[in-house]
């Protein structure tokens, strides 16, 4: 791993000669690092815990409801609550046909949500008030306009297909230990930051029912409370492919110097 | 001027977490659920006041059309009066069993505590105060969820009625198993709580707490505390020892 570090192109100060011509490494700012590793951790928690609570119910619906009795969407094979039977039918509410059913369940579900939630929660308010400081101090310090989002002239069809060459070849540039981020970079960042997070954060308080009846747009700009759980599962698999992605650039692109970046500035 | 800036968000930071650290001590008092120095319960604790500090306090829940009513599951305990239910107790799960007999004609609501008039109260004496009808949404905190039509009493008017005494701040309410909430006043009082006894224009069906249920359409539906037999007003909080949620692991406050 040290041969990242005395690549030809990068010298001992982080400064390199990448794509013909001169790039200073400028290492992240202690606030970034901060920041990076909360929400890291956070992210990680809310991950595993967030599966944990899907175990209990691994159905996702389209619209303001949705339950055994209703159609699924998506039934995840994830815990033995899959497909569970032990279901007796209640008298009905009404004699006409098709109309809405109760029915007992008598199936023993498996269920850690107690813990589960709570630690998904308390997970939740770390990246909420780490994510807000990020953003004003990604906004204040520049940081964002910089090193985050693309610039006019990076958006070139032709750069844009030369990075993901690049990527899908495993031509990874080596380390550099913070910005300037390449094209796919900026935008896989930029996604996490602008729009993953933020849409994790809207669609969870669009579960809440509390929340909700204070601010019912929330749930209604999503199609209803279920379908924000099922945008809520469908960015978490996305940040999931991001993290496995973010890790293995981390490896090939030099792990120890990366590491060391992150916690250490430089 | 790059230093600068570093050490006011420190500072900014520090400073917000002080202010974390006032807000949890104030779980060491009885106006508030305690967090056993659990750092989840400190967690619960947080979201409890940052609802009650920032959501407006009279919102109603979405209330539906009765077209939306949907097919609902009924889970957890669905008979006190069968052993091998969970939470079954053996003598209350008995006088069930004997009020059920009876067409709930001998079942009373007993109103405790805190209250200038204790008293029990039958469903047909219930069933005297004005009624409300909503059609909400139920959510379990399993992930599922279900729209239904419940007819019931606003707890609101029955507490008035038994002169609910100034200083109390929570309504504790017992089920014929061994299962038991509670609610502080915003939520007790809120005009969409209220005492059911009838789903989808007919009488509450025994799966889902005959004769009598709570509905709170602001929390998740642990809270819709079934089979009521006993209403206890306090002036401190009550964790309701091994039959409350907290002391099984579960998050009191659940508005989520």
């Amino acid at each position: 791993m040290e041969q990242a570090i005395s690549d030809p192109l990068i010298d001992a100060t982080g400064a390199g000669r990448l794509g013909g011509r001169a790039i200073a490494g400028k290492g992240h700012a202690g606030w970034t690092r901060a920041s990076h590793w909360i929400v890291a951790v956070s992210v990680v928690t809310l991950a595993f815990t967030g599966f944990v609570i899907l175990m209990a119910h691994p159905r996702l619906y389209w619209g303001a409801v949705g339950n055994d009795l209703t159609p699924a969407l998506i039934e995840l094979p994830i815990s033995r609550n899959y497909r569970h039977g032990g279901w007796v039918p209640d008298p009905p509410f009404s004699a006409q046909a098709g109309s809405p059913a109760s029915a007992i369940r008598t199936y023993d579900i498996l269920n850690y949500n107690g813990w589960g939630r709570s630690l998904h929660f308390l997970a939740a308010w770390f990246l909420v008030v780490t994510g807000a400081v990020y953003l004003v101090a990604g906004i204040v310090t520049g940081h964002f306009r910089r090193h985050l989002v693309p610039r006019a002239g990076e958006l070139k069809p032709r750069l844009i297909r030369e990075d993901l060459v690049g990527h899908l070849h495993l031509r990874i540039q080596p380390a550099r230990g913070g910005p300037p981020y390449g094209l796919l970079q900026k935008a896989a960042y930029c996604g996490v930051v602008f729009v993953a997070l933020p849409m994790m954060i809207l669609t969870g308080l669009a579960m809440a029912p509390a929340i909700t009846a204070g601010y019912p747009w929330l749930a209604s700009m999503f199609g209803g409370s279920q379908s924000a759980r099922t945008i809520h599962f469908c960015f978490f698999a996305l940040l999931v492919l991001f993290i496995v992605v973010h890790v293995l650039m981390v490896v090939l692109s030099g792990f120890r110097a990366q590491m060391r970046a992150m916690i250490f500035g430089k | 001027m790059k230093k600068e800036t570093l050490i006011t968000t420190r500072r900014a930071v520090l400073s917000g977490l002080a202010s974390c650290g006032g807000l949890l001590a104030g779980g060491c008092s009885k106006t508030l659920p305690p967090t056993y120095g659990n750092v989840l319960r400190m967690g619960d604790l947080l979201t409890y006041k940052a609802h009650r500090l920032l959501l407006p306090v009279h919102s109603l829940a979405k209330e539906y059309e009765h077209g939306d009513i949907s097919s609902i599951p009924a889970i957890g305990n669905t008979n006190p009066a069968d052993p091998r239910q969970p939470t079954f107790n053996a003598d209350r799960g008995a006088i069930y069993q004997r009020v059920r007999d009876s067409g709930f004609a001998d079942w009373r609501l007993s109103i405790e505590g805190r209250v200038a008039r204790p008293g029990a109260y039958s469903l047909a004496e219930l069933k005297r105060f004005p009624s409300r009808t909503q059609i909400t949404k139920h959510t379990c905190e399993e992930g599922w969820s279900a729209i239904a039509e419940w007819t019931g009493v606003p707890l609101r008017r029955v507490l008035e009625a038994a002169g609910m005494l100034p200083s109390a701040r929570f309504v504790q309410f017992y089920a014929f198993d061994d299962s038991a909430e509670g609610l502080d006043m915003l939520d007790a009082l809120h005009p969409q709580t209220i005492l059911a006894y009838g789903m989808n224009g007919r009488d509450l069906p025994i799966s889902h707490g005959a004769p009598v249920r709570l509905r709170v359409e602001r929390q998740l539906g642990y809270k819709s505390v079934k089979f009521l037999r006993r209403i206890v007003v306090t002036d401190e909080f009550d964790d309701l020892g091994k039959i409350g949620s907290l002391q099984n692991g579960w998050a009191w406050y659940v508005g989520i």
